[in-house]
């Protein structure tokens, strides 16, 4: 089912119960269970026995409806982004991006490739990203940690920019995607 | 009246918190078993507090909202009508209002109005999810309530406070010492009611990710999160008046609810999980045939 009007844009909301708030958000992040790229393979050994990502609060789910952190796990291809837009937007606020890999920075060893995308900020707003080809489960840990302290301090608004700045963003996709056949809101 | 009103109260919030951290004790102990270090034991409010400050903009009809405010009225009334701690008449909260078939009924109440809601939000794991999920029901509450009736036939009443009553002469008295082919049965049976493995025939994850639930987010989430909570501590409760006697104490209380909660925990994280013809075809067969001994037993 899909919204036909803009997104609302965020107000400003209570001061204390947003850094109580923010805490919890922090401490308990739900990961959208989609790998983009060749970056997927890392985050198995991430939330198994060895790295044990849960002991942070992070865990993977199934679905973007009850996701917070979307992991964009490499190369984006031209194709994959479309699907990226879509789970990315049916994702509730606020939510997060991390990007891995070189790739998504400036397209990394596809930099000249004609079907991958260089630079994924232009598409999506990225919150943090994790340098590397492919970052291994410490590096994406330290991402993590990155991502908390952000979201703690209250600095971790791609969601808001997002928002604010669709235009900007549903301009680059559709240079992108020629058959452009999403509803414009996705919410 | 007030008494009772803020006795009761005390116990939904009392059951929300104890079924919560019951919740993460759970999560922490599968961890260890995985050789996990696993999260906080607090992790499940904190899960709780972000998911109801999330904001949300799905909407896919009515029943789709009403599904969690069924299951948490459903969870509530299952655990205000069994009494709490034999002897504080306080804490028997509305135990006077039912007997256990009325109780039966309600404690699927709750699944019936989330089946609903689930399948309004149209997502077809949900569907797939809700339709084994009401035949593994229908399964399990054949050998729940046989066994229930095994129990109530002999100990001649249909009343929870009866039924605890008749087990107060020391631990042999125990029903599950007292019936223990039914109490094999109810607590087969406990397993599915828990989504247990090798039961967890309803969520899932490699199949239909997550199930009904696959639509929910945000304050809805929280709310099913919620119920879930306070409907596990209920079941707990129900079991161990049923079975082990009822509570003589808080402290007793909290160890027989805790030992109850951490048998299908320690089942579940070392077994795989059945398909759903399995599951069916044992729930049938192992857990009915057990209760229904005890029945021809206790009839006889």
């Amino acid at each position: 089912m899909y919204c036909n009007q803009r997104p609302e844009k965020p107000g400003n909301k209570k001061e204390f119960l947003e850094k109580i708030t923010n805490m919890a958000r922090a401490n308990s992040l739900w990961v959208t269970a989609y790998g983009t790229g060749c970056g997927a393979i890392e985050l198995r050994p991430l939330h198994t026995s060895r790295f044990d990502m849960e002991r942070f609060g992070i865990a993977m789910r199934p679905t973007p409806r009850q996701a917070d952190v979307l992991i964009i796990s490499g190369y984006l291809a031209t194709k994959t982004l479309k699907r990226v837009i879509r789970v990315y937007e049916q994702i509730q606020d606020p939510k997060y991006i991390v990007a891995l890999g070189s790739c998504t920075i400036n397209g990394g060893m596809y930099f000249d490739s004609y079907n991958t995308l260089n630079v994924l900020d232009k598409y999506l707003p990225v919150d943090v990203y994790v340098m590397g080809c492919m970052p291994r489960p410490e590096a994406i840990i330290d991402g993590f940690s990155l991502l908390m302290e952000k979201i703690k301090d209250g600095r971790a608004q791609g969601w808001k920019h997002y928002k604010e700045n669709l235009d900007y963003y549903r301009e680059n996709q559709k240079k992108i995607i020629t058959d452009w056949d999403l509803p414009d809101y996705n919410w | 009246m007030l008494a009772n009103f803020t006795s009761i109260a005390l116990t939904i919030v009392g059951a929300l918190t104890w079924g919560l951290l019951l919740g993460g004790i759970s999560r922490s102990v599968t961890a260890r078993i995985h050789g996990r270090m696993g999260p906080r034991i607090t992790q499940n409010f904190i899960d709780l507090w972000k998911l109801f400050r999330k904001t949300s903009s799905i909407h896919h009809g009515g029943m789709f909202w009403m599904a969690p405010m069924f299951r948490i009225t459903g969870a509530i009334c299952v655990l205000i009508m069994v009494p709490l701690v034999i002897g504080q008449s306080i804490t028997y909260n509305m135990s006077f209002a039912g007997d256990v078939f009325l109780l039966i009924y309600i404690m699927f109440f709750g699944c019936l109005g989330m089946a609903l809601g689930a399948g309004n939000s149209g997502h077809p794991y949900a569907v797939i999810a809700v339709s084994r999920g009401l035949a593994q029901m229908s399964s399990y509450e054949l050998s729940f309530s046989i066994a229930v009736v095994a129990i109530a036939v002999g100990l001649h009443t249909f009343k929870i406070e009866g039924i605890v009553a008749a087990q107060q002469a020391g631990i042999t008295s125990w029903n599950v010492f007292r019936f223990p082919f039914a109490s094999a049965g109810a607590l087969l049976a406990f397993l599915p009611m828990q989504m247990a493995y090798p039961f967890g025939i309803v969520l899932a994850p490699q199949e239909i990710p997550i199930g009904p639930p696959t639509e929910y987010s945000s304050r809805m989430l929280s709310f099913m999160f919620s119920g879930r909570a306070v409907f596990g501590v209920a079941k707990l409760l129900l079991f161990v008046s049923l079975l082990f006697g009822g509570a003589s104490s808080w402290l007793g209380l909290f160890v027989k609810t805790f030992l109850l909660y951490m048998y299908p925990v320690v089942v579940s994280s070392v077994f795989p999980r059945f398909r759903t013809e399995q599951s069916i075809r044992f729930l049938w067969f192992i857990p009915t045939t057990l209760a229904i001994v005890d029945l021809v037993r206790v009839m006889l």
